[in-house]
């Protein structure tokens, strides 16, 4: 078409090339490049500063026995699940309320999404001042009469990750109902009259009717919260610093720690690495099966 | 599936009248619509009961650490002690947000958060603006310059898009530091644009893709180049993409926490750093009511694009999300 034969190919639409410099340098440098120089430098007995004295898997068997490191795991693994159930199941049931053709829509959608565009330091801040013992929710109940009533979950090293979800759902399952509300507002009305005609009650044909015809969205929704999860940090940082001592680090903070804390950089890129692997874990398949066997577009 | 869709269309005019695609009918707007106001003695239903019910305690539930940020940020610190986080100030007092903006201490420094503010905008502004401009401008051209191996270029970005930011994160110090400009302003900038970049390229790509491939046939045609396409024809057609992506960022970058701590110095650090710094200070007595404060002013940022942009937030965040 408009593209006619040019004599030399290099220079083929050379401002557009010109143009894709940044991107081009951010993909090879920063994203392959990076990426590959911290696995590498994983397997170095690196301290303070990167150091070429390869170890092999030492880095890797040091993380594997640290306390820290398989707390943050376990923190990680039930916040995630936690989060992404609920996220799920209170995202799509506040977006089904919504879709009833209900008076001030757009008011409690509003009011759904805000937390989503505050930050997770405020976010955990927020609820580090609500779920404080001695002035939020157990100071009130208590003074209500219920003198032994305890809820503590900052102060308490085995439920703190749970304090923890109440402020990342309070994040973003605003979102989730967001992405769900267009899901079904995408569901063709006919089917509900169709549905309503064969007296199939509302809540069968949500479940066996409207949510598999909503498969992409629930992907898509699963994919965002997953990779959310994975970068879980400030709320921890705002919210317990992860203590009570170590009970609510997580992967990304343990990182963070080793590389600029305590000058621990090998264990910081084994543990980027780890971090990279389970990312690796769950988007191949995922994008195997979105874009592997269909034609490809993006 | 396939036989509910079978049925389709056979009694129509049976439930039309109710699932009437809802117009909203606001209280005192009754001007001719139509007879849509159908069955008013409904409107107290169980169902309905049931079903405001619901959502407005899961309102409740969403707004109320917003309540008690405010009502917490307006008390002195002894009504705090007393009473009640929950129960409205007796006495308002705004001495905390004062203080919370202009003499909170962090660290050596105690101009309060108007320090982190003002640096929070030094890197917002450049931020925005550098990434982009940067990202609609690789958008453009890889979606109508198809050149050799942008679509490889452009997949390393979006699954780049997934790496977690702590496997670049060091990297990316070294090279900063290489070139001096590591705990700089400027560097932040740059670490910005940098991931930015997926989302913002695959947006105005997709944007680019979507406008009529006639106009930019029509226009090379005529003789206009890369750059007169760019600026004169595709510019001017996609204002609310921009609008889109200036939400998407001025959000993203002002609640950053992570580049910030990592890539400035403490007399650079952006709000929400130092808002941390202030209300998780281990020293002196703890202001609440301060804090509180410090906390709203550090959102107060992004709830106005929140509240301003409305609909367009919803539909940046759905761009963003539905294809990244």
């Amino acid at each position: 078409m408009a593209v006619t034969a040019r004599p030399a190919r290099w220079h083929r639409n050379l401002s557009a090339k010109i143009a894709a410099i940044p991107m081009i340098a951010t993909a090879l440098v920063v994203f392959v490049g990076g990426t590959a120089w911290t696995v590498v430098y994983s397997f170095t007995n690196s301290k303070l500063l990167p150091r070429e004295k390869f170890v092999g898997l030492d880095q890797y068997e040091r993380l594997w026995g640290s306390a820290k490191w398989l707390i943050s795991i376990q923190n990680l693994a039930i916040y995630g699940a936690f989060s992404l159930v609920f996220a799920l199941v209170v995202g799509f049931l506040l977006a089904a309320l919504l879709d009833q053709k209900i008076r001030f829509e757009d008011t409690f959608r509003t009011i759904f999404l805000y937390p989503f565009a505050l930050s997770f330091i405020v976010t955990g801040l927020a609820w580090q001042w609500i779920l404080n013992p001695d002035f939020g929710i157990q100071a009130v109940v208590r003074g209500m009469g219920f003198e032994s009533f305890t809820f503590d979950p900052l102060y308490n090293p085995d439920i703190v990750i749970y304090g923890v979800l109440i402020a990342g759902l309070w994040h973003e399952t605003g979102l989730i109902m967001c992405l769900m509300l267009a899901g079904l507002r995408g569901i063709d009305e006919d089917i509900w009259k169709a549905a309503r005609v064969d007296g199939i009650p509302m809540w069968k044909t949500y479940l066996y009717i409207v949510i598999p015809m909503m498969r992409g969205i629930f992907v898509t929704a699963v994919v965002l919260i997953a990779s959310g999860i994975i970068k879980v940090y400030d709320l921890i940082v705002a919210q317990t610093g992860g203590g009570p001592g170590i009970s609510s680090e997580v992967p990304a903070k343990y990182v963070y720690d080793a590389m600029f804390l305590s000058q621990n950089l090998g264990q910081g890129f084994a543990a980027s690495t780890m971090m990279l692997l389970s990312v690796i874990i769950v988007v191949v398949p995922w994008a195997y099966l979105e874009f592997g066997g269909k034609a490809r577009r993006v | 599936m396939s036989d509910t869709v079978t049925m389709k269309g056979k009694p129509l005019t049976y439930s039309a009248a109710e699932t009437d695609p809802a117009v909203p009918r606001h209280a005192g707007s009754a001007v001719a619509v139509g007879p849509s106001g159908s069955k008013p003695q409904k409107k107290l239903s169980r169902r309905n009961i049931v079903l405001y019910g619901v959502l407005i305690l899961a309102a409740l539930y969403y707004l109320l650490p917003l309540y008690v940020m405010v009502i917490t940020s307006v008390k002195g610190m002894p009504e705090i002690r007393l009473g009640n986080i929950f129960s409205p100030p007796v006495e308002v007092t705004f001495a905390p947000w004062v203080k919370a903006w202009s003499e909170a201490c962090t660290g050596l420094n105690c101009d309060g958060l108007s320090r982190g503010f003002l640096n929070s905008v030094q890197i917002l502004v450049p931020s925005v603006i550098l990434s982009i401009i940067i990202a609609s401008v690789n958008g453009y051209a890889l979606a109508n310059w198809k050149f050799k191996g942008g679509e490889v270029f452009f997949t390393i970005l979006i699954v780049g898009a997934f790496i977690p930011y702590q496997v670049m994160i060091y990297p990316i110090v070294i090279l900063l530091r290489e070139v001096g400009l590591y705990g700089s302003l400027t560097g932040l900038i740059i670490v910005h644009t940098i991931f930015g970049m997926p989302i913002l390229t695959l947006l105005f790509r997709n944007y680019f893709a979507s406008m009529p491939e006639e106009l930019f046939k029509a226009a090379r045609v005529d003789g206009a180049g890369f750059w007169q396409i760019y600026f004169r024809i595709m510019l001017p057609m996609s204002l609310p993409i921009f609008v889109v992506a200036i939400i998407l960022q001025v959000t993203g970058i002002w609640n950053d926490f992570l580049f910030g701590v990592i890539f400035t110095k403490p007399d650079l650090y952006p709000m929400t750093v130092q808002l941390n710094n202030i209300v998780n200070s281990t020293q002196g007595v703890i202001e609440y009511n301060v804090n509180m404060a410090a906390t709203i002013l550090t959102g107060l940022v992004p709830l106005c694009v929140y509240f301003v942009s409305g609909k367009l937030f919803v539909r940046g965040i759905a761009a963003g999300a539905v294809k990244g």
